[in-house]
């Protein structure tokens, strides 16, 4: 019997799951409404964006990283430059593991290493991928140099110190030009946030940085990166406040579920952190390390957070409907 | 030859689907699914990587009942966000003013699928390389009207020069009210909506939404240079934070 066909009648033991003509043997669409609202139409519940088909742990890891190993670079440049060798060989490391996981991350995404070759055919500032493939082009050699020379002392101090103050210079872009590449979407959560994404992720940027430094520099060089932790996550707390506010319903993704955990332990995380490092981290090492590992992890829960308010905004058709329904409601009344 | 598109006069559809099947037979488009949604008589969901006409199947209490069907299609935009945010130069504008996936060049970074204001576009698993309507660009370029178009047995798809096809929406949709047909209305025909008009726009029954379709799209890119500034300005704040706070109260 088998062979011949591939479709094949129901309740046949060799068929195997999702062939199965029954209803919703395609599977449920996920926070599918079986009452619509009266006031919002949608077809059978079904999202009207395709959901990225990014997976969490290589671009929500991205984010993450692109912005350690970018703020990093900042941190190490001028801890470099004020003479706090310790801190700046702490950052310089952590940038070159950061940039060489962003790379990973990237390929592992596209599948293999030499799709992201395909990228350097072109230069297109409509595309922020683009223009983050050029970013880390530029950035990564320097990073890489920078973080060599301080881990061996090598032939051209000179050559060293201009890398460290190269990759200083561009981090800040590899640490924010992520927030325009998830913003440059049509998911509701991510495009309506794209004014404090930015801010957001330099935030939690310069915190994460800042983790670092807490954890590996010794307490008499560390007074930047606990300057850096509070300043960064009063940023981060700033910008995400600011955001929900704008966002209206749309701030919903933000608050639910797994994102909204998500967010707020990477929330609890980053204040304790950086309290703890301003205080007991003045005086105890052991203070410190703990301080810098809850700034990192709580780096990673909001980028891993914000990935995934913006997948499950796209997942569901309110968020992109009602905001243009609305649009266009105001629009029609402002006409007459 | 000037720009082409798609009028797709949702009034006179059947149902029948031969536009899908026309669509996967001509395109080699692989198989997708096989099963049943539930959903009335559709069970290919939506547009994606290996659905490039897709049949929309509403059952409406309307004041009885009322079938609306609707053949749905990559719009084609005048301003199109997967062609703006693609990395790889694959996505192009062809010579028809169409949207087309250069599939040697495109490296799966499947950055067009959320950049899309309708899901149109898609990943697929198997190659990994994104595959959307090319509107028929093979048959295009032989001087052929598209596979689904052609195989239409009502006209409800109509292919041609883009402006002819405006004008005569505009008059079915006047002859559809002057019948009463109140519901009648135009998407995507207007250059001054957020995509800049579509090449593939539609005569609907009811709002565009019960179709699975956005109401009010904006290209996202619109917003880009404004989202550039915001990131210069937090980038030109991270490094003068990091700065100021390393060399305050160094003595
Ligand atoms: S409908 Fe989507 S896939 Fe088609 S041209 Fe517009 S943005 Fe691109
Ligand atoms: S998946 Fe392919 S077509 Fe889509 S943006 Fe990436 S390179 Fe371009």
């Amino acid at each position: 019997m088998t062979g011949l066909t591939d479709v094949r009648l129901d309740g046949d033991p060799a068929l195997p799951p999702g062939r199965d003509a029954v209803p919703e043997s395609l599977g449920r669409p996920r926070e599918r409404r079986m009452v619509p609202r009266a006031d919002f139409g949608s077809y059978y519940g079904l999202p009207v964006l395709n959901e990225p088909t990014w997976q969490a742990h290589d671009i929500a890891g991205y984010l993450f990283l692109g912005g350690l190993a970018g703020a990093s670079s900042t941190l190490a440049a001028a801890a470099h430059l004020t003479g706090r060798p310790r801190l700046a060989r702490a950052c310089k490391t952590a940038a070159l593991c950061g940039v060489t996981g962003s790379l990973y991350a990237l390929i592992h995404d596209l599948g293999r290493p030499g799709r992201f070759l395909n990228m350097l055919r072109v230069f297109k500032v409509t595309s922020p991928m683009s223009v983050g493939t050029w970013i880390l082009t530029a950035y990564g050699p320097q990073a890489g140099l920078a973080a060599a020379a301080a881990l061996v002392p090598g032939p051209w101090p000179g050559a060293a110190r201009w890398a460290t103050v190269g990759a200083g210079l561009l981090g800040p872009a590899l640490a924010t030009y992520t927030a325009v590449l998830i913003s440059d979407t049509a998911v509701p959560a991510w495009h309506g946030g794209y004014r404090e994404m930015p801010f957001l992720f330099a935030g939690s940027a310069a915190a994460s940085a800042a983790g670092i430094g807490l954890l590996a520099a010794p307490l008499a060089e560390a007074a930047p990166a606990r300057r850096a932790a509070v300043a960064g996550v009063a940023v981060e707390l700033a910008a995400a406040a600011r955001m929900k506010h704008r966002l209206g319903t749309v701030a919903e993704p933000l608050r639910r579920g797994r994102a909204g955990r998500l967010l707020r332990l990477g929330q609890a995380l980053s204040v304790t952190g950086a309290l703890v490092g301003l205080t007991a981290g003045r005086r105890s090492r052991r203070a410190a390390v703990v301080a810098g590992a809850a700034l990192l992890a709580g780096s990673v829960c909001t980028r891993f957070g914000v990935f995934e308010a913006g997948t499950a905004s796209a997942r569901d058709p309110r968020y992109t409907v009602e905001p243009q329904r609305a649009r266009l409601t105001e629009e029609e009344d402002d006409t007459q | 030859m000037g720009r082409v598109g798609f009028f797709t006069d949702t009034s006179v559809c059947i149902g029948c689907k031969a536009c899908e099947v026309a669509c996967k037979e001509w395109n080699a488009v692989p198989d997708d699914v096989l099963g049943f949604t539930g959903m009335s008589y559709d069970n290919t969901k939506g547009l994606g990587a290996s659905t490039w006409r897709h049949v929309a199947f509403v059952e409406q209490p309307h004041p009885d009942f009322r079938w609306l069907m609707a053949s749905d299609v990559c719009k084609h935009c005048t301003e199109a966000a997967c062609l703006d945010v693609c990395p790889t130069g694959s996505l192009f504008r062809t010579e028809f003013g169409t949207v087309v996936v250069q599939e040697d060049v495109c490296n799966g970074c499947g950055y067009c699928v959320p950049a899309c204001p309708y899901g149109v576009i898609g990943k697929r698993e198997g190659d990994g390389l994104a595959h959307k309507c090319t509107m028929c660009y093979d048959r295009l370029g032989a001087g052929m009207e598209p596979a689904c178009a052609k195989t239409c047995p009502t006209d409800s798809i109509q292919f041609g020069d883009l402006d002819e096809l405006r004008e005569r929406a505009s008059r079915r949709l006047e002859r559809l009210h002057e019948a009463g047909v109140g519901s009648a209305r135009l998407y995507g025909h207007s250059p001054a909506d957020g995509v800049g008009g579509t090449a593939a726009f539609f005569l609907l029954l009811d709002e565009p939404e019960v179709y699975g379709l956005p109401p009010d799209p904006v290209v996202t890119t619109r917003d880009l240079p404004s989202m550039w500034r915001h990131a210069a300005v937090a980038a030109a704040g991270l490094l003068a934070g990091l700065v100021a706070l390393s060399w305050r109260g160094r003595s």
